[in-house]
Formats: C-alpha cells, structure tokens, sequence
C-alpha cells in the first residue's frame, strides 16, 4: 500500500496533465454543446418548417445513434472523407454534438415554459426578436435550465473518459497506467474514480452558484443558501423535468 | 477520388455479425434495466429512512456511483473480479449505475403522490405496510412509467460502452469487423443506423405513453 | 382618404376578418377611431373585443382586411392585388405609437421596477439613459410607485404590478394605448386605486385610448364613445350616457341587465 501512494505521488505530474485533458474535452465539449444547443434549440421552434423541419431532424439523428459511435464514426470513418482531425478535436466535436441535442431539448423546453404574457409585453414594448430573447426570455428561461444543464455536464464529463480508446492521455487512460505500475486494481481505481468524482463535484458547485445567481436576479433566491444547500450535489429536480424530454443521458 | 468509399457488398457482409451482436445489446438492455428498476426501488426506500448516519454515507455512494464514467467503473470491476463472467460484469455495472438514476425517479414518483392520499390512508387507520401497498405505490408506480422508458433508451445507447471489457455486442462486432477489413465506414456507419432506426421509434412510444399518463 | 394627420382616424379597422380555425370571431368588421378619443369596447366574453386589442398590439395575425394607424397600414397592406404582411421592419416604426396594458400586468420579473420601464425607451426608443430613467421617475411618480422605483417585481402587489405596467406603456410615449381587463386581475379593493390613475392619464394628456373592461361605471366616466360588440359585430355604437342608460338594442339592454345587475 505505501508503495502504492508513492508511486500514485511520482505520478501526480502526469495526473495534472491528464486532468488537463478531461477539462479540455469536458470544457471544450460543453461550449460546442451550448452553442449547439442555442442554435437548435431556437431553431426547433421557429415557424419556418425549412429550419424546424431540419432541425429536429439533427436533434433526433444525434440522440438517436449512441455517443460512442459518433466519436469512433467521426474517428476512423470521416478521415476517408477527407477530414482528418486530431483526436482532442474529435473528442470535443463528438461531445458537444451529442449533448448539445440533448441541450437543444433542455433549451426548447425552457423557453416554451417561460410564460406567453412575457412575449407579449415585449412585442407591446417593440423590440426587435434578439432583444425580447436577450434582455427579457432567455435570462427566465435560464434559471430554468440550469439543472438539466448540469446533468448533461456531469454527463458530458462522464462520456469524456471514452477519449482514453481514441490515444488521448486524460483521466482514464492515467488510471489504466496507474494500475499498471502499482499493480493494484483497488488502489488504482479507486484513486481515478475518485477524481472524477471530485472534478464532477466541482463543476456542479459551479453550477448550482449560477443558478442561485440567476435565481436572486429574478428575484427569488433572494436569501443566500446555507452551505448544505450550496453544497448539495443534486439540485431538486423533478422525474419530469430530468426525464421528460428523455433529455438525461 | 476513391471510387469505393462506401460498398454495399460490404455492408451487407457485415450485416449478419451486427444482427447477431444486437442481441447481445437487447440483452444487456433487458438485464441492466431489470436490475437498475429493482436496485433503484431499495436505493430509493432506503433513502427515506430518517437515520443520518444510514442516508448521508448511502447518499454518497449513490452520488459516486452516478457521477463516476461507465467505462471505468466496468474496466474496475471486470478487473477486480476476474472470475466472474464478462457478461455478467457487464450488466451488473451498467444496472447499478443506472439503478442511481431510477432511485431519483422513484423518489420523485413517491413525493409526487398527493399529501392527502396518506392523509386518507391515516384516517382509514391503515397500517403502514397496507398504505404502502395499496395506496402509495400503485400511484407512484404509474408517475415512474415514463421514466423508466426513458432511461431504457439511454441504457441502449450506452450498450457500446460494453466494447471495453470486451462483450461482443452491436458495436464490438462492428470495430472488430472494421479492424480485420481496414474499413470502418460500412460497419460502424451501420450500428449508428441500426441504435436510429430502434431508439427513436421506441422513444416516441415513450412520449406517448407520457402523454397518455400525463 | 384625407391626408392631414388632423383629420386622420387614429385607428382605423377596414373590412377585418379574424378566424381561428373555423372559428370566426371577426367578420367583415369596420370602425375607426379619431384622434383623441377614448372607446370602450363592450360586449359578452368570445364576442372578439379582445381580439381587437391583441390584433393591434400584432399579437394576433389578420385573416383579411386592413388596420391603418394614422392612415398608413399597419399589419398588412395590398400590393396591386395582393394582401401582404407589412415586413416586421416597418411594422416596428408604427408599433411605437401603439402601447397596451394587461391583464396579467407581464412586468418582466428579471428587471426591476426602473429597470422595467426604461427598457424599451432606451433600447428600442434610442432615449439616453439619463433621460429615459428622468421619465421614468416622473411616471412613477405619476402613478404612485416612486418609492418601489428599485424593488423587484416580484415584491409588488397586484395593484402596484398593474400601476408599473401602466408606467411602463406610458414612457414608450404611445399615442394610442390599448388596456385589456387591466382591473379583471385584480382583489375589488385595489381596482379603484388603478382606475384613479387611468382616469388621470386620460384627464391629463390626448392619448387614443381603446378600453376593454368590466367596470361600466369607470367607462361611463372616461369614455366619449362605447361600442357593444356582439359576435363580432358593432351592435351598437353610441355616447356613454345612452348606451348605459337607454340602450335600443336587445342585446346590449340583455348584456347591461346580466353585467350591471
């Protein structure tokens, strides 16, 4: 067992690194995701059936055919097509795809819930479409979306350790190396889990933080949280907001 | 320009193995979900107890398990036990993991049933086990209806995850196939088409079924 | 058609025709409104009073027919032949002589009270910030609201959302103004507070105004004209001092007698 935690410390370095690469893919999926979303979540709702009818029909393809055939299609088949990217990129293209139809889901949803009046006073109001969804439908759809958004993240950083199988050096191919020098499956994967789980962590209290922000700007978390509160890793979301747009996994 | 990008010699080639390893990916769903729907019940009863000391710590393996990757919680365990069977490795991790999901469910389908249903079941001096029964949880089974339908679909799709530790499901045969020809478009193209042409329609079952019970 | 704004209706409705579906709730409907005037639409529910509001405010699409404000088309227009939607640019430069009051209020509960109101003055308007929030305050004080200028929306009562919501159509500076129910939401006790500061607004200034409301007696008093709808037609139209006291069409005496009791 000590040899293990000193050959676990010689290999903190590496640890940084691969950390580096989960982040990268995690961050860099989830950006491409949120842009993706944006664009087909508005795009599922806009009355012109040239970009609704297209746009659920991406929806539908990405949640349809399982992540780990889009990353290994994007991987091995689309280099035969000419496009050769490398594999951090394929990584980050795959995730944020993917999670990003989901997104689109969370985002449609969110922006149908925000209520019919609020629309209404903005076209009273005149404003331009961008400015109703910037200033006024968005900012309430938001702290809606929130914690669906933050288990798609937790998600996307779950689906991330698939990079080890396409030579990236993240998280789980340094758990891999770790059980090869130490020899010792528990210890090893343990440790790795642990990280994971610590990173997951860390990115929900990221979250429910902008969620009390958006909720006290709308005016309702007005009072801080408690520590537990803030603290908790499982915002309260009900079966059906997770579920009911199959929006989870 | 390759003139034989795509070959559908090919892909009818390959056709066969990826049938075959479907199977093993029904069953991976088929199993995974009956022990994700049954764990997840006890999880989610458990995590009504009132002792601290029980739900805290349990409370914290669940959220381990949910929020740690598929593909190393399988590498884990199928190298941890190496004389239990791949499969059952398999299924047993994707079950527990999936077993996380389905206690939230169950704990909002529960939560979900009127106050005034146990009111009623107390004032009709009912003992807590026939509340249970009768009462509670017929309710609470319908509201989980849609959910477990949903993450039936997801468990499908993460099937592939399988490929790790070896099974030979849907997505297995395909890269093995693509690794013995060189070619992979035909195969993995293919398994993309087939999780499409099972998951979407059964998905809109799900969403009518939602709808129905809604 | 007169081409001095003087002599201009307002409003003017040619021909309307409203549908959903194969439910016809305006047909063939034409009346306008002068400068100035104050109208109150009456009439049972589903008898197409609020559809005229909404249909104004673009918040519903024609069927057929013109709307024209101050003479120029509004929502659609013919070119040749063909009856057009007026592009959305165009539609934006006559909407900011349009404002309208809900019934649900609709404040936006991410802003606060100053914040809902200089908005679209500054943002759609092109009104300095300095100015549009000097406006605001003046129309706060107008209606009563100065010290809530920076609570949320959220912490307001009924009566006060409803009397932030009129602040807030006003500072657009609308020559017409549309109020939908603007009491129905609200506890009998504060309806009268709200209607005092509409009755100021309409002693105070020449906004167009056209009223949907319950409250007969309100009408009777800010009203130059009432017009009693029925199936989407104009049953009666007349001064306020006949319509509720000496009606001449059974719909309107049957309506009166049901609403007034």
């Amino acid at each position: 067992m000590s040899d293990d935690i000193q050959t676990l410390i010689d290999r903190l370095p590496r640890l940084g690194e691969a950390v580096v690469v989960t982040l990268e893919l995690t961050i860099g999926g989830a950006i491409l995701a949120a842009i993706v979303a944006l664009l087909l979540g508005f795009g599922s709702r806009t009355r012109s059936l040239w970009v609704r009818g297209p746009s659920r029909v991406v929806v539908e393809f990405f949640r349809g055919t399982s992540l780990v055939v889009q990353l290994f299609w994007i991987y091995y088949v689309l280099p035969a097509f000419g496009y050769e990217m490398q594999a951090l990129a394929v990584g980050i293209v795959a995730l944020g795809l993917n999670y990003g139809a989901y997104g689109s889901e969370v985002v449609r949803g969110s922006i149908a819930s925000v209520p019919k009046g609020q629309w209404e006073a903005t076209t009273a109001l005149n404003m331009s479409w961008f400015h109703k969804v910037r200033r006024v439908i968005f900012p309430q759809a938001w702290a809606l979306m929130i914690p669906m958004l933050t288990n798609l993240l937790i998600q996307l950083l779950k689906g991330s350790a698939l990079a080890a199988y396409i030579t990236l050096h993240d998280v789980n191919y340094w758990t891999d190396q770790l059980r090869r020098a130490t020899n010792d499956v528990f210890f090893s994967y343990t440790a790795g889990l642990l990280v994971y789980f610590a990173i997951a962590y860390l990115l929900t209290w990221g979250m429910n933080w902008l969620e009390e922000r958006a909720k006290r700007r709308l005016g309702r978390g007005t009072k801080k949280p408690s520590l537990r509160e803030a603290l908790r890793v499982k915002p309260d979301v009900g079966s059906e907001s997770i579920t009911a747009r199959g929006s989870a996994v | 320009m390759n003139d034989s990008i795509w070959r559908w010699d090919r892909a009818w080639e390959v056709l066969p193995h990826l049938l075959e390893g479907l199977q093993i990916t029904v069953l991976a769903t088929v199993v995974g979900m009956a022990i994700a729907a049954v764990l997840g019940f006890f999880i989610a009863l458990a995590m009504r107890t009132p002792s601290r000391w029980l739900k805290a710590p349990l409370r914290l393996l669940v959220d381990f398990v949910r929020m740690t990757p598929i593909p190393v919680q399988l590498t884990f365990i199928w190298l941890a036990f190496p004389t239990i069977p791949t499969l059952a490795v398999g299924f047993s991790v994707l079950g527990v993991h999936y077993a996380t999901y389905m206690s939230e469910v169950y704990r909002a389908g529960i939560e979900a049933v009127p106050k005034g249903q146990w009111e009623a079941a107390t004032a009709l001096n009912m003992a807590p086990g026939r509340t249970w029964r009768a009462v509670i949880l017929p309710q609470a089974i319908r509201n989980t209806l849609p959910g477990l339908g949903n993450y039936a679909i997801s468990m499908f799709k993460e099937t592939p995850f399988l490929f790790v530790i070896g099974i030979v499901e849907m997505f297995t045969e395909a890269q093995s196939f693509g690794a013995n020809t060189f070619s992979y478009i035909e195969p993995i193209t293919m398994v993309g088409v087939l999780f499409l042409l099972i998951s979407y329609p059964t998905s809109l079952l799900v969403r009518r079924m939602e709808i129905r019970l809604a | 058609m007169t081409t001095s704004t003087g002599e201009t209706p307002a409003i003017e409705f040619r021909d309307v025709t409203k549908r959903f579906g194969d439910n016809v709730v305006l047909d063939g409907l034409n009346f306008s409104v002068p400068q100035g005037q104050r109208i109150t639409l009456i009439g049972p529910s589903g008898s197409g009073k609020t559809t005229i509001l909404r249909l104004l405010m673009t918040l519903e699409e024609l069927s057929g027919g013109l709307i024209l404000i101050d003479g120029d088309p509004y929502t659609h227009e013919y070119k040749g032949e063909k009856w057009v939607k007026v592009p959305e640019k165009r539609r934006r430069v006559v909407r900011n002589r349009v404002g309208m009051v809900f019934q649900q209020f609709n404040l936006f509960p991410n802003m606060s009270v100053l914040e809902n109101i200089i908005e679209s003055p500054v943002h759609v308007l092109g009104k300095s910030k300095d100015e549009a929030v000097a406006d605001a305050e003046r129309l706060l004080d107008k209606v009563g609201m100065s010290e809530k200028r920076d609570f949320n929306t959220n912490e307001l009562s009924g009566g006060q959302q409803q009397r932030v919501a009129i602040a807030r159509a006003l500072a657009m500076d609308p020559e017409i103004l549309l109020l939908d129910e603007v009491t129905s939401a609200l506890d009998p006790e504060i309806v009268a507070d709200v209607l005092g500061v509409l009755k100021e607004i309409a002693d105070t200034t020449d906004i167009t105004m056209l009223l949907v409301t319950h409250e007969m007696q309100f009408a009777r008093e800010v009203s130059d004209r009432v017009l009693m709808f029925d199936k989407g037609q104009i049953v009666e139209e007349t001064d306020p001092e006949t319509m509720f006291t000496n009606p001449s069409h059974p719909r309107t005496q049957e309506f009166l007698k049901a609403v007034l009791g």
